[in-house]
């Protein structure tokens, strides 16, 4: 059986293959490789959805940039919406205010008397104060990564300082008000004694939660981003315009100031105004180191400050609708200030546009 | 004020990457030295090495003794800055500092020196600039940026901030490598002039360059990848040219290597 | 040959240095003066933090003296710049130390299972125990949500602007997108509460304004969207015209190639740039609290009713007037650093091993 079956088998399976094709002989001419027969065959049934797909693909390629195009207005439909919604919820509170919303500085909302005065003031004093100390000393850090500190260190301290700007602001909040208080108080009745003299130490105490304790967190807090923008900008000075300075018989410091701080200069105005953005829209850890008071001073070491996102996070609980509206209409302030801000950061910015990707 | 520059011994490191071994020549003031070679023979290490801006790379330093007029630029008291100041550098590109004036391009060493009286900047920005045949056409827009002249007055831009420091020794690494051949023949004619006030030594790719501009050549070798760089020949310009000492050096001048 | 006079440049190769123990000197000599007047004399009330302030500025000045004397005022200049910039850099390690220090060894008294797999309900504040297993599952499902919403939106759009964008409409919207970056994070809370709160969320609740964790997330989208756009956006343009070019050539469609060619390409950096971003909104605290309500117990449902997360935990433990309150706020923000900068961590070292950046 087996040796007639054999054969046999073999005629049976072989006809059917030259009927299926019948230019194979042709084909098989030059190169009859596995690997060649298989890419002709891809290729020839690539061709086919080709011509079917084309009109296919036409529809597709319509209905993907209506897509993106959708997607990408929505971020304008967003931000739009943010201002109708705001306004919206904040006009009824404003006509219902006794007092003019912009200039009273309590917040006596079932009074109906509540204005945004001191938490603006607030709002930019804090940041303020917390950009005059953290600049320089972020200016400092990111020079040192950038041009002091040897390669390993610096590329290992830089990641550190990138994993600070990730951490929470609630964590810094935490840290301020349970840690950092103590020694802000020993420190606020110490500048006090001795600097007293200055308005701004004016206070006599009880010392605790102050501006200096809340500007100090907000100083940590900004620091990290500060630092990671202005040590980008500094690393894209050109090589060739240090070595300049350097072959001119600079010193390092003079390479600094000839080269690389006049190199950089838009992109830290950016990263300043950026960090100052950040710290005007802070909330949870101003909330939590801030003695939250309504009134308009510069002595920042007395117990008080207040910004209007802490005042938001602070009063929200306890607000019904219309109070609720009332803190609408404060944010719808806070809005205004760093949409102000960011908009002035961003065409400083847009100018140098090299910076872009450092931001 | 020209000086004169003696190597002995020079060898030169990137980390434990050795770069050039045991370089010993004698280059004397005004003249030019063009230092010619293929790629990675560690022509510009030893340029740069000259004033000590070989150092500036993490890792790299040098052995062996560099004077400039028997002053070793390598001793322990020597101030780096000092050295630079003596020894000015113009770099392949051309590289004013993108935020100055032409005006404070030129006078930015002077500055850094502590000169800060108008007049003197004045002076010595027009005499640099003279010098390097750039001041008629900059004299009337000397406020505006560097970065706006065209390459070759850039280049030259770069020479006259070089010279307003009135260095001894003036390198150049590959100065015209960037730029069109209009442009290198102004650079060339300025070298030529250069060279009756100080001692110049320029790196070049171009071996018509080197015939050109300079007094002496010196070709520097390495035997494989990976070897440090040496100095196979040093002699006068037209001696290398014609009739070389060295079969490799007569192999790279006719094309057959490198 | 004429050379006009120069004052101050020597042709001079040697300067004279101070040695290399100077600086060592200088401030063992600071540091003893500061001891004996501030620490031991009681100048200014004393005090070791004083001391060591005093010390360094009096290292400064006696440095910038000594230098002026022997080496000139540039190498003066040099030294101090040198210092200020070192000493900017300790000083800005301090308080971040100090973070991390307080942050493990406070967080870690209540890091035990109860913590993980317990809510606050029927928690007392006399009860020591009490965990935020509610919270975390929370803030898992508000970012998961936040995320699935975000990441098509921002991908989408960040397609938009480096494929298709032309003329005003790309510009204006490059532009918002930026700026929206800035927004602050509790103005999105507002936002959303106006919106959704108090206002969508009327149509599927009988005309009864709610919070919920749903809320939370959209708060969330406000946030991440222009963050995952930007960082997406980056990484589009990192990919070459070539590949776009080549693809072109075979004649496959445009929006074929965005998808089979050129996000492909970008992934491992559009992977980085979400995790990112949603390690930034899992920290998120004001919004939340804005919108999400805060809860003691277990609501698996992000759609309706209250519900907490780990950053309105932190928030309630910390106001919480009970003596075990405080532990548990700090376990709960060792947690969440913990979360938070493990996703940081791996983003960012996938961005390392990505071909691309």
């Amino acid at each position: 059986m087996n040796p007639p079956s054999l054969p046999g088998s073999t005629q049976s399976a072989e006809p059917p293959e030259r009927e299926q094709s019948p230019w194979g002989p042709e084909r098989r001419l030059p190169e009859s490789t596995p690997a060649a027969d298989a890419a002709t065959t891809r290729a020839q049934e690539a061709r086919v959805p080709v011509d079917l797909g084309r009109r296919k693909s036409l529809n597709g390629e319509k209905l993907f940039r209506w897509l993106t195009t959708g997607s990408g207005a929505a971020v304008l439909v967003i931000i739009v919406a943010i201002a109708v919604f705001l306004i919206a919820k904040a006009i009824p509170a404003i006509q219902g205010d006794k007092v003019n919303f912009l200039t009273e500085k309590t917040w006596q909302v079932p009074d109906r008397v509540f204005g945004v005065a001191a938490l603006a003031f607030g709002t930019v004093y804090t940041a303020v104060i917390a950009l005059i100390i953290a600049v320089p000393v972020a200016l400092g850090i990111a020079l040192c990564l950038s041009h002091y500190a040897h390669r390993t260190v610096a590329t290992t301290l830089g990641f550190v300082i990138d994993l600070l700007a990730a951490v929470p602001s609630i964590v810094f909040g935490l840290w301020g008000r349970e840690y950092l208080i103590d020694p802000v108080r020993d420190l606020s009745a110490w500048l006090h004694k001795y600097f007293g003299w200055i308005p701004i130490f004016g206070s006599d105490g009880p010392y605790g939660k102050s501006i200096l304790l809340g500007s100090l967190v907000l100083a940590i807090m900004i620091l990290p981003i500060i630092t990671a923008l202005s040590r980008e900008v500094f690393q894209q000075t050109p090589k060739m315009n240090e070595e300049a300075a350097l072959a001119l018989g600079a010193t390092k410091w003079e390479m600094i100031r000839t080269a690389v701080l006049p190199y950089g200069r838009p992109g830290l105005i950016a990263a300043t105004i950026l960090g100052l953005g950040r710290a005007l829209g802070e909330t949870i850890a101003l909330a939590m180191t801030l003695g939250g008071t309504f009134v308009i001073s510069w002595d920042v070491v007395e117990v008080g400050g207040n910004t209007i996102a802490a005042n938001i996070a602070n009063h929200f609980g306890e607000a019904d609708d219309f109070g609720r509206g009332a803190l609408i209409a404060s944010g719808l302030v806070l809005f205004a200030i760093t949409l102000v801000v960011n908009v002035t950061a961003r065409v400083i910015i847009y100018r140098r546009r090299e910076f872009r990707s450092a931001l | 004020m020209a000086k004169r520059i003696e190597a002995v011994g020079v060898t030169a490191y990137y980390g434990t990457f050795k770069a050039i071994e045991d370089i010993t020549m004698t280059i004397e003031p005004r003249s030019v030295t063009a230092l010619i070679g293929p790629s990675g023979c560690g022509k510009s290490t030893f340029l740069r090495s000259i004033n000590r801006m070989h150092e500036v790379l993490p890792g790299a330093r040098v052995e062996g003794r560099l004077t400039l007029d028997g002053n070793d630029i390598y001793e322990r008291n020597v101030d780096v800055t000092a050295v630079r100041r003596n020894i000015g550098m113009v770099f392949q590109r051309p590289n004013p500092f993108p935020t100055m004036s032409i005006f404070d391009n030129v006078v930015a060493g002077l500055k850094l020196n502590g000169v800060r009286k108008k007049s003197l900047l004045d002076d010595a920005a027009e005499k640099a600039l003279k010098s390097a045949n750039l001041w008629d056409e900059v004299k009337n827009r000397l406020g505006k940026p560097g970065a706006g002249l065209s390459g070759g007055q850039q280049q030259r831009l770069c020479i006259a901030r070089t010279i307003a420091v009135q260095p001894a020794v003036v390198l150049m690494d590959e100065p015209c490598s960037a730029l069109d051949p209009i442009s290198t023949g102004a650079i060339e004619d300025l070298i030529f002039e250069l060279k009756n006030e100080y001692t110049i030594i320029i790196v070049t790719h171009n071996m018509q360059q080197a015939a050109r501009v300079s007094d002496r050549t010196a070709f520097f070798s390495i035997s494989q990848t990976g070897d440090p760089g040496r100095l196979i020949e040093h002699d006068v310009t037209s001696k290398i040219f014609t009739n070389p000492r060295e079969k490799r050096t007569e192999d790279y001048i006719t094309g057959r290597f490198g | 040959m004429t050379t006009i006079s120069t004052p101050g440049i020597g042709t001079d190769l040697r300067g004279r240095r101070l040695p290399k123990w100077a600086p060592w000197a200088i401030a063992a000599g600071a540091a003893v003066l500061s001891y004996l007047a501030i620490y031991l004399g009681g100048l200014l009330d004393g005090g070791w933090v004083l001391t060591a302030v005093v010390a360094v500025l009096l290292y400064l000045v006696l440095l910038a003296a000594v230098a002026t004397g022997v080496e000139g005022s540039r190498a003066a200049r040099n030294r101090v710049a040198t210092s200020l910039i070192y000493s900017a850099f300790v000083l800005a390690l301090l308080p971040l130390l100090s973070v991390v220090y307080t942050l493990v060894s406070k967080g870690v008294s209540r890091i035990d299972a109860d913590f993980f797999t317990h809510s606050m309900n029927g928690i007392t504040a006399f009860d020591a125990n009490g965990g935020a297993y509610h919270a975390m599952i929370g803030t898992l499902e508000q970012v998961g949500l936040a995320a699935l919403i975000s990441v098509p939106l921002g991908v989408a759009a960040a397609v938009y602007i480096v494929e298709y964008g032309r003329g005003k409409l790309a510009t204006a919207i490059r532009f918002f997108v930026d700026v929206m970056t800035g927004i602050p994070s509790i103005i999105a809370g507002l936002f959303v509460l106006a919106f959704y709160v108090f206002g969508m969320y009327k149509f599927f609740n009988h005309g009864q304004g709610g919070y919920s964790g749903f809320a939370a997330s959209l708060a969330l989208v406000v946030l991440m969207l222009p963050t995952v756009t930007r960082s997406c956006e980056e990484m589009l343009r990192l990919v070459p015209d070539a590949l776009r070019e080549g693809s072109y050539a075979l004649g496959i469609a445009k929006w074929k190639t965005v998808m089979r060619v050129v996000l492909p390409t970008a992934l491992p950096g559009i992977v980085t740039g979400v995790m990112l971003a949603v390690a930034r909104a899992a920290g998120e605290t004001a919004p939340v609290l804005l919108v999400s309500g805060g809860f003691n117990s277990i609501n698996f449902n992000p759609f309706s009713g209250n519900q907490s997360s780990l950053a309105i935990y932190i928030w309630d433990q910390a106001g919480a007037a009970s003596q075990y309150a405080p532990a548990r706020a700090w376990s709960a923000a060792l947690t969440l650093v913990a979360f938070v900068l493990t996703l940081t961590i791996v983003a960012k070292l996938l961005a390392r091993r990505s071909k691309l950046k």
